[in-house]
């Protein structure tokens, strides 16, 4: 069998979504642990020169054009296997199953998905493209600001403005909300796709998920909130 | 419990063959025991039918013992109806009450159409397990059964795999129609055991290529099927055809 039938298989293609799932996890470690900088009082210094370091340095641009392709993959595959698992099903229930044994969320993880994936595209508009393309056609530039004779992207300006609108922050909060539940499901069963079959381990992961699906949300949720507050 | 008697409505779905449209149509029992099982209480509804001249309900059934795995009726909402770990065929009427309505419906899933009213083609099952679900053993003497060493648990968590009857509740309660509970519980049986190491890894590609063919979901973890499944089949083993499905698909040439 080639790799090619391997990963294309029902099962192989939910190893796609397992591991990109896993890969995204780990992206939002490290987003969120740079966007905590907002929080070390110094109006942004430090967030901005740790912005400015994934920026300009070449290990993090390369990882992100890996951290694209992995948004792409997972969301592309996402749909195309909550299609096809739909067409499974040609003729329906007059009544349905419902929650026994499962959360609703572990059912929704396709709309849960596409909240995200509307933020997502309003959030790379907010702050992306004027960090990376700004000046470029329409797209408006950041303000510099001056660190020890050196000139950084204020990005930290530009979250304080973006977060002035309470549409945004709100939006922003429902999306956390969307994370957190698709979070809550899917961590775990990301390792279960990806083969973790030990049950001691399968308890772990399931707490640790849960905790992971709380808190990264709820610090993510933070950030507007305590920009539209003036906490920072 | 005291025994009762009750009345029951009906809405069963009732399809002529494969290709007609079927529609739900609804009948009335009357004088049920509480002590029937469920397929008794369709077995009078027969009679009754039978009697006033209607074709009689199709529906499947075999040892009404709850261990071959042919009963399959969709109630309320639920495969097997409202009891956990339990077949149809074991469902006693106790499980309702007098005036109640129950909707009964056949499984529903693409790889398993409906052969007449309530019963539908389970043979795919059939040739997912000729693809892989089975071990190579030479003819001759039985072997000694002590000759090959098994660790106790190992022993018994295959034991628990090999408990899966093939009924299909697991298709027909996951929202992705996917047969991975029913398919791992086959394949993790074989992979804990030192008989099925031969045919370990062209098992797995084998049988989930034939999974595939068949027209059935893929699996998100949702752990419907666990909790329908009469044998309480466990959800850690679609996480091992997993893993055996990882090794076999990138050392496997």
């Amino acid at each position: 069998m080639t790799w090619k039938q391997v990963f294309t298989s029902s099962v192989g293609k939910k190893l796609v979504m397992g591991f990109t799932g896993i890969f995204l996890i780990l992206f939002l470690i490290v987003h969120v642990g740079l966007n905590a900088c907002i929080w070390a009082g110094d109006n942004g210094e430090m967030f901005n020169k740790a912005a400015h370091f994934m920026g300009a340095t070449v290990v993090p641009r390369v990882l992100e054009i890996g951290l694209f392709a992995g948004f792409f993959l997972h969301i592309i595959q996402g749909y195309m296997l909550a299609a096809q698992n739909k067409a499974k099903r040609p003729v329906g229930y007059a009544v349905n199953y419902g929650n026994r044994g499962s959360k609703w969320y572990s059912r929704s993880m396709g709309i849960l998905g596409s909240l995200i994936l509307l933020f997502l595209i309003m959030h790379v508009y907010h702050f992306w493209t004027p960090s990376r393309l700004g000046g470029i056609g329409n797209v408006h530039e950041l303000a510099a600001v001056e660190y020890n004779g050196r000139e950084y992207h204020n990005l930290f300006l530009e979250m304080k403005m973006v977060f002035e609108s309470p549409v945004v922050v709100i939006l922003y909060i429902v999306a956390c909300i969307s994370l957190a539940y698709h979070l809550a499901h899917g961590f775990q069963s990301a390792f279960r796709t990806i083969g973790v079959h030990n049950k001691r381990y399968n308890m772990m992961l399931t707490a640790l998920g849960n905790g992971f699906a709380i808190i990264v949300p709820l610090a993510f949720a933070m950030m507007p909130v305590s920009f539209y507050l003036g906490w920072v | 419990m005291e025994h009762y008697t009750m009345n029951l409505n009906l809405k069963v779905w009732r399809q002529k063959n494969n290709s007609s449209k079927g529609a739900f149509k609804l009948y009335r029992v009357e004088n049920i025991s509480s002590e029937m099982s469920f397929l008794e209480m369709f077995d009078v509804l027969n009679e009754q039918l039978i009697h006033d001249g209607e074709e009689p309900i199709a529906f499947d059934h075999d040892c009404r013992e709850g261990i071959c795995g042919t009963c399959s009726m969709y109630i309320n909402g639920k495969p097997h109806g409202p009891w956990q770990a339990n077949t149809t065929c074991q469902l006693h009427m106790r499980a309702f009450k007098d005036g109640d309505t129950i909707v009964v419906e056949p499984w529903r899933a693409g790889a398993f159409p409906v052969i007449k009213d309530l019963m539908v083609d389970r043979s795919a099952f059939d040739r997912i397990i000729q693809a892989g679900g089975y071990i190579s053993v030479n003819t001759g003497n039985a072997v000694d059964g002590n000759a090959l060493p098994i660790a106790k648990d190992k022993a018994d968590e295959s034991f628990a795999a090999a408990m899966c009857i093939g009924c299909g509740a697991c298709v027909a309660a996951c929202k992705n129609s996917s047969a991975m509970l029913f398919l791992s519980a086959k394949v993790s049986h074989l992979a804990l055991l030192p008989q099925g190491e031969p045919e370990r890894k062209s098992r797995v590609m084998n049988m989930v290529a034939q999974m595939d063919k068949e027209g059935f979901g893929s699996c998100t973890n949702t752990g419907a099927c666990e909790a329908t499944c009469p044998k309480e089949i466990s959800l850690t083993h679609i996480a091992r055809l997993n893993k055996e499905y990882i090794f076999a698909g990138v050392t496997e040439k």
